[in-house]
């Protein structure tokens, strides 16, 4: 139980991955990159939980919190996720545009001509 | 007031970048970018006189002091980046206007410089900060910036290498925030120095290396070191030339920095390599780099992509000092990135001239130019003479430093490669001389590049010239920052 | 406690069989809605973990921004993926498995979950739990951390935001400087929708209070400048869609929009010049008021409104974008 956070986010980034390599498709991809990122937002939280610990927003009544600093940190990190993966299928739409195509295979053939 | 200069070398493209904005006309925006570029060089050239003289600068951003809040650290080694990527932005600025003409539409030309301050302020954020998130946040500001730059070239090729890059530059951002999470998990801290005090008492060692594992991985990427190179050529060959210019003159340099920031000066190179072989992989890694890149440059004939790969090659070099291990070879590393970022910007530049006159990039494209364009093609020569490292130019110091350190540590294989790669280079590069001054059928008149591109295409030809006689600032800073890295001299 | 731990394994196995199923289901629509229950599970997760600001942000990103804009982007490239290429790569599949592996091991060395003496409880934060709430004067740690002892980490997230926002409007629209956009089609599409017309005109002016107020109490309980962005500009993206996209560019332009997402940047970016000019450092607050606290007050209030300014207008920029970019790219000769 000590680690089982930490195996899934291992489980989840290796199928993110798995898409991002494996898959030819460019929104598929994107997808994958998005459960990679997203197992990451897991992993840093997961390291802030302090068990017993309540959220952490001052009360008078509670003693223990949880860390806020890795919370601050995924709070970024999300935007930033959020951000480049506009940019990215901004991209897969003007690809579509330009190469009639989102098959990277295809693509790749098509950029050779 | 010198004491606020660490930040608001990043400030001040950082709030110039939105100003654009209030402009209407591309021409009064790009006014006001090299206005912006040249203060930012003012602050650098300041930043390294003060460093130079009076020691290492640290700045606590609000006021919070290090590790609660973010510190901003300008020691020798980020002074003489900092002053490199400034010096670059500004130079390569100057050409913009022109360059951009007949490459971009002009109603997309102000979304080009936004970019330009964005991407320029990330790699001067990456430089500059104390503190490996803040790293990540301003990494991610200068990747989306060079994703949509890239994006801006003329070709559909255009968009396939942004995507390309977002995935792979994503993926190496992405796996360095793990590799710091890992950290943060085992030391509680993420300011660097004392990430660095801190992880010396650090017991759990397999999760150590992987943490350095998914940190190394994820600049590398970003660094195109073979074989995670691949983005490179299309990015550099289909992006607007001048955005390739400033891309291959500073974006894997800061990359490279990023590295050796952590593997020396935080992580501790002998720390990491007793859990990792990284610098006997960055040597094997950075001798095949060097090889087989400048081989496939020989047979491409598009003079960007060739360049591209030369440029991947150069990263071999740099590689290999870090490989070699001692002070020496990374001093030699120090200085060929940077002779190797005027060298690279000096040749693209070039390019990114012809491809204005002649509206190719293509070999055949520089068939004659030698005479229709004499002083382009004059520096074009004398940018090729530094890259393959003859006397007396930029290219020959960091090679020379770079054979002394493998002949200081015995590593004779490594004089052989620099030798090697040196003539691959220039086969491919006397392709285009020859090409160039070969008469062609067509009697062109003289047809010389626009004014400004010429003026910044000779500063950088000076500047190779120059820092291949003059080596005092090069050698000078490189040494010292090696120095304070290795012996681990307090920031 | 147990209730805890038995919650967590259920939701992070939904997570695992979720990404599982995205990674094999051929159907885009169903993959797209499919990340779309991955974001709500993930900020459910974040809720257990006592992260409710990050579940707040990830309910409205992952559960919310991301669904929609792969919706739209789906509009123009098609449901169903290639077919013909039905293959596992199997090289592929071992590499991630033998790395897998090797993190898996690595990971029995992490700092057992939860415990409240590992390093990362110990050092930095130790000062964020026992004295924000005196040094800067608001109960959500959180906030504290995010808008002023990391506040340039807030201020290089806005500008990350500007940035993808300026790439997203080049790339689809080949401009930034509007002006010379396109004319809009008239869209009426959605006349004949009575019903959801009447409903979004009573729920439009509630998201707005809603994302007011989101703005203003996220120093208090979750939220901030981010979130309410995102709900403010949900609100006018509802509105576009249910009204038509140039009744939603009468009540916000694009230029004023653009002009907008720079104004965010340029108040954070303002707020700490403000900082220097008063005799402190970048972003130091404290300065800003005749007693620190009050400073710090003032300074967050400043910064999240420059967040949400930016966020807002982005979002909405970028679903104009999005929404007038023609997929045949009629704006650049390629």
């Amino acid at each position: 139980m000590d680690f089982f956070n930490y195996w899934v986010v291992i489980a989840l980034m290796m199928t993110g991955l798995y898409i991002v390599m494996a898959q030819q498709n460019l929104v598929k991809k994107l997808l994958g990159l998005n459960i990679f990122q997203t197992a990451i937002f897991i992993l840093y939280i997961s390291v802030a939980k302090v068990l017993g610990g309540t959220a952490p927003i001052y009360t008078e009544s509670a003693t223990l919190y949880s860390n806020p600093l890795p919370h601050v940190l995924i709070l970024t990190a999300i935007v930033v996720g959020i951000a480049t993966m506009a940019l990215a299928l901004a991209l897969v739409v003007r690809i579509h545009g330009a190469y009639g195509s989102i098959e990277d295979d295809e693509i790749r053939d098509r950029s050779k001509q | 007031m010198i004491s606020h200069l660490p930040i608001l070398q990043v400030v001040l493209p950082l709030l110039a970048a939105p100003a654009c904005l209030i402009f209407v006309r591309a021409r009064s925006i790009w006014l006001f970018t090299c206005l912006a570029c040249l203060l930012t060089f003012g602050i650098s050239v300041a930043l390294f006189l003060h460093v130079s003289d009076v020691g290492p600068l640290s700045y606590e951003v609000g006021g919070w002091p290090a590790p609660w809040g973010i510190e901003y650290t300008i020691d020798s080694l980020s002074s003489y980046v900092l002053l490199l990527v400034s010096a670059i932005a500004a130079v390569v600025i100057l050409a913009a206007n022109s360059s951009l003409g007949p490459e971009l539409p002009e109603r997309q030309q102000p979304a080009f410089y936004v970019l330009f301050l964005l991407c320029l302020t990330g790699l001067l954020g990456i430089v500059a900060t104390g503190d490996v998130f803040n790293v990540f946040v301003f990494l991610e500001v200068s990747s989306l910036a060079t994703y949509a730059l890239i994006a801006l070239g003329r070709q559909r090729q255009a968009l396939w290498a942004a995507y390309q890059y977002l995935i792979v530059g994503t993926i190496g951002a992405s796996f360095f925030l793990v590799g710091i999470g890992f950290l943060y998990a085992l030391t509680g801290t993420l300011n660097m120095s004392d990430l660095s005090e801190r992880l010396v008492e650090v017991e759990q060692q397999q999760l150590l290396a992987v943490a350095f594992g998914f940190v190394v991985v994820g600049i590398a990427l970003k660094m195109a070191l073979l074989p995670l190179h691949g983005w490179l050529p299309n990015a550099y060959a289909f992006a607007p030339s001048i955005a390739t210019t400033f891309l291959a003159a500073s974006a894997t340099k800061v990359s490279l920095y990023l590295f050796i920031r952590l593997y020396y000066g935080v992580f501790g190179a002998e720390t990491v390599d007793a859990l990792l072989p990284v610098s006997i992989v960055f040597l094997l890694l950075g001798i095949i780099a060097v090889l087989a890149a400048s081989l496939v440059a020989f047979r491409q004939s598009d003079v960007k992509r060739m360049l591209a790969f030369s440029s991947i090659a150069q990263i071999g070099y740099m590689a290999v000092g870090i490989g070699v291990g001692s002070t020496l070879g990374l001093q030699a590393s120090l200085l060929h990135l940077f002779n190797h970022a005027f060298i690279k910007g000096a040749l693209f530049l070039a390019v990114a001239s012809v491809v204005y006159r002649t509206g190719s990039s293509q070999i055949d494209a520089f068939r004659g130019l030698g005479y229709r364009m004499p002083w382009t093609m004059a520096g074009l020569v004398l940018a090729s003479l530094s890259l393959i490292g003859v006397p007396l130019t930029a290219g020959f110091v960091s090679k020379w430093f770079l054979v002394l350190a493998a002949i200081e540590s015995g590593l004779w294989v490594v004089v052989l490669i620099v030798l090697v790669g040196s003539f691959i280079s220039l086969f491919y590069l006397w392709k285009i001389v020859e090409l160039a001054y070969s008469k062609s059928d067509s009697e062109a008149s003289r047809n010389e590049a626009p004014p400004l591109m010429l003026i910044a295409l000779w500063v950088l030809v000076i500047a190779n010239i120059y820092f291949g006689i003059d080596t005092r600032l090069t050698v000078g800073a490189s040494a010292s920052a090696a120095a304070t890295l290795i012996e681990g001299a307090p920031w | 406690m147990i209730v805890t731990q038995a919650l967590d394994v259920v939701l992070l196995l939904l997570l695992v069989m979720t990404a599982v199923a995205i990674a094999r289901v051929k159907d885009l629509f169903a993959t797209v809605m499919l990340s779309g229950i991955y974001g709500l599970l993930s900020a459910s997760f974040f809720v257990l973990m006592d992260a409710v600001d990050v579940a707040f942000t990830e309910a409205s990103v992952g559960a919310g921004i991301f669904p929609l804009l792969m919706l739209a982007v789906l509009s123009f490239v098609g449901r169903y993926e290639a077919d013909s290429k039905r293959r596992v790569a199997l090289p592929v599949f071992l590499l991630t498995l033998v790395s897998g592996a090797v993190l898996l091991l690595a990971t029995t060395q992490m700092p057992a979950f939860g415990g409240e003496d590992t390093p990362a409880q110990q050092h930095v934060a130790v000062r964020y739990i026992e004295d924000s709430p005196q040094e800067i004067g608001i109960p959500n740690m959180v906030t504290s951390v995010l808008a002023s002892y990391r506040g340039f980490d807030t201020l290089g997230e806005v500008l990350v935001i500007f940035t993808a926002t300026i790439g997203v409007v080049v790339v689809l629209l080949g401009v930034v400087q509007p002006g010379k956009a396109r004319s809009l089609p008239a869209d009426e599409d959605m006349a004949d929708h009575k019903v959801l017309r009447i409903v979004g005109k009573m729920l439009i002016p509630l998201i707005l209070l809603f994302a007011l107020y989101v703005q203003f109490h996220g120093d208090y309980g979750p939220g901030g400048g981010f979130q309410a962005g995102v709900i403010f500009a949900t609100g006018i993206i509802l509105y576009a869609m249910l009204f038509g996209l140039s009744n939603a560019q009468r009540v916000l332009p694009m230029p004023l929009l653009r002009g907008l997402t720079a104004l965010g940047v340029m108040i954070y970016g303002s707020v700490g010049v403000a900082g220097l000019l008063a005799g402190g450092n970048f972003l130091d607050y404290s300065v800003l008021a005749s007693d620190p606290v009050s400073g710090q007050h003032l300074g967050i209030l400043l910064i999240e409104l420059g967040v949400g300014v930016t966020v807002a207008s982005s979002m909405v920029l970028i679903f104009y974008a999005f929404s007038l970019t023609t997929s045949s790219d009629g704006s650049v000769e390629r």
